[in-house]
């Protein structure tokens, strides 16, 4: 069968023939995913309490520069995306308390961390997938050392976000009285910030620059369409994250597209889910007192 | 011994650089007490709020909270903030807010106590809000989140309420039932009421004193002696009239004399 698309083959598309010997080799990548999911999910929701999907793309493109320039460099590009999404998140952590200030200052320092990105990648004559990789993510790039990269840092962004997780909150939700009753609220900021840069440097390994807001961005905000309750949104959060990470991850493996059009695919496929539940069903009703 | 007074400001000064906002500043308050902090806008109203809050240092003067220096964070002093929107969007029901002001400040996983379902419950009853505590508050009106916030305000069972204009954009009736709430706690439970408001009349029948402020200068006092036309004419420096209408007091010219004020000062600056 032949598409309309210039002679694209569905069957060079999709071939799920040798899915069963696949499965194996993309061990790491599918621990990685379900790992980012978790982790993703749960500083998602404070993505959005926080009003920062802007500064996680800014973040990501930041990122992205130094994991590029790294792969000139010849140096990690885990450590290369690091150092780029820490120096990000101390900037906008210094620099930006006020929502217009943050956005205008990721406003000018995105494209030119993107240019620089690409202009690294134009000078790199590795492997063309490598650069690719970068924007918009690979699916066996994830070796043995960067699977362990991710899971500890994973497990050290949650332990710390376990800890300060209710001020944080508070700190978020009602900035005024969480001040107030003690919460030290300009270092809450800051710290969030540094986590929000160690999440995404080890994401971009997986989902790429481009397409982070699918994994920080879309399942928080599906889950606040559908629940308020403070555990059920970061309990949803990180089953829709998951969803779409192993999701796409698994449809990827039998196709020649990379993985993130799939895994951008399903999270937004849930987002229009949690709207259309939110739009169809009832106001909550007030209760009558006896 | 007599019991110390619920807040004690001696000789207090506030000044940002070489503006001060007020200064020489002596006000007690007592148990019980509802207090109405009026004056135009930039005198120092919230600011006062802050000090009390252990969010300003004074410039000068001691500030005191039952007979200790102000401490941020304090559970003897509840806070009701100028009144904000809550996004459609916000991961919290009514009852959540409400939870924040007993435990938000604290570290680590909170475990689910009865003691604090109980409190919570309780907090909700008294201001009247358990019909809709469990919908999410970006749903709620204005009045209703309102009531939460004083319910928020009230969870460590404070001897002081602060509430910086929790009237603002409310309509008659809620401003009615948020008066009432504030007013039953301040005669049930002794609990001292900070209001600060730049209309009185909503709260006219169950302030106990007024502390006006106007560019540096105040008056503390009964409503009755500080609404006068002498005495405000007096704070602004200029013609104002007091006239009462029954309950109702309506203060003319105090906006125009404000703007005055604020002008002379840019004049000052400026040479």
């Amino acid at each position: 069968m032949t598409s309309a698309l210039s002679g694209v083959s569905w069957n060079d598309v999709f071939n799920f023939a040798d899915y069963a010997q696949l499965l194996p080799l993309v061990r790491n990548t599918l621990i990685a995913g379900a790992v980012l999911g978790v982790v993703g999910g749960v500083v998602g929701v404070l993505v959005i309490t926080r009003d920062l999907p802007f500064a996680v793309h800014g973040i990501s493109e930041i990122s992205f520069a130094g994991a590029s320039g790294a792969l000139l460099f010849g140096a990690s590009v885990v450590a290369g995306s690091f150092a780029g999404s820490l120096v990000a998140a101390l900037l906008l952590g210094v620099l930006g308390f006020r929502a217009r200030d943050r956005n205008a200052v990721i406003g000018v320092i995105m494209p030119f961390s993107l240019g620089l990105g690409i202009l690294f990648l134009s000078l790199y004559d590795g492997r063309a997938a490598n650069k690719f990789g970068l924007l918009t993510g690979q699916i066996v790039a994830i070796d043995d050392t960067s699977l362990v990269t991710l899971v500890v840092t994973a497990v050290g962004v949650l332990g710390v976000l376990a800890v300060i997780w209710r001020p944080l909150m508070f700190a978020s939700v009602d900035p005024d009285v969480a001040s107030a009753r003690g919460v030290p609220v300009r270092v809450l900021g800051p710290l969030f910030m540094l986590l929000l840069g160690c999440t995404v440097a080890v994401s971009i390994q997986v989902v790429g620059a481009l397409l982070i807001l699918a994994l920080l961005c879309t399942p928080a905000a599906a889950a606040l369409k559908v629940t308020a309750s403070p555990l059920w949104v970061v309990l949803l959060s990180v089953a829709f994250a998951c969803t779409s990470m192993v999701g796409g991850i698994l449809v990827a493996l039998g196709t020649s597209i990379p993985i993130s059009p799939y895994v951008t695919t399903i999270s937004f496929l849930i987002y229009l889910a949690c709207r259309a539940v939110a739009a169809l069903r009832p106001a909550p009703a007030r209760l009558v007192a006896a | 011994m007599s019991e110390p007074a619920v807040v004690e400001l001696v000789q207090a000064e506030l000044a940002y650089g070489e503006r001060s906002l007020w200064s020489g500043l002596d006000l007690a308050v007592e148990a019980g007490q509802f207090v109405a902090v009026l004056g135009p806008n930039g005198s120092g109203k919230t600011s006062l709020l802050k000090v009390l809050l252990g969010l300003t240092d004074l410039t000068s003067g001691t500030a005191q909270v039952m007979g200790r220096p102000v401490r941020r964070g304090s559970p003897r002093v509840g806070y009701v903030p100028q009144r904000h929107g809550f996004d459609v969007d916000v991961p919290l029901r009514g009852r959540d807010l409400v939870q924040l002001g007993i435990d938000g400040h604290r570290w680590g996983v909170r475990l689910p106590r009865r003691r604090h379902r109980d409190t919570i419950d309780e907090l909700i009853e008294e201001v009247g809000a358990s019909s809709y505590a469990h919908v999410p508050l970006g749903q709620l009106s204005g009045g209703e989140q309102q009531r939460l916030r004083i319910a928020q305000a009230l969870a460590t069972d404070p001897d002081i309420l602060l509430c910086d204009e929790p009237l603002l954009s409310l309509d008659l009736l809620h401003q009615r039932t948020v008066v009432d709430l504030l007013h039953r706690r301040c005669r049930d439970h002794g609990t001292a009421v900070l209001f600060v408001t730049h209309e009185i009349n909503p709260i006219v029948s169950v302030t106990d004193s007024v502390l006006y402020i106007v560019a540096g200068g105040f008056r503390h006092g009964p409503p009755e002696t500080v609404m006068t036309t002498e005495v405000l004419s007096e704070l602004y420096g200029s013609d104002v009239e007091v006239m009462r209408r029954g309950e109702r007091i309506v203060v003319l010219g105090a906006d125009e004399a404000a703007h005055h004020h604020e002008h002379d000062r840019h004049e000052t600056v400026r040479a």
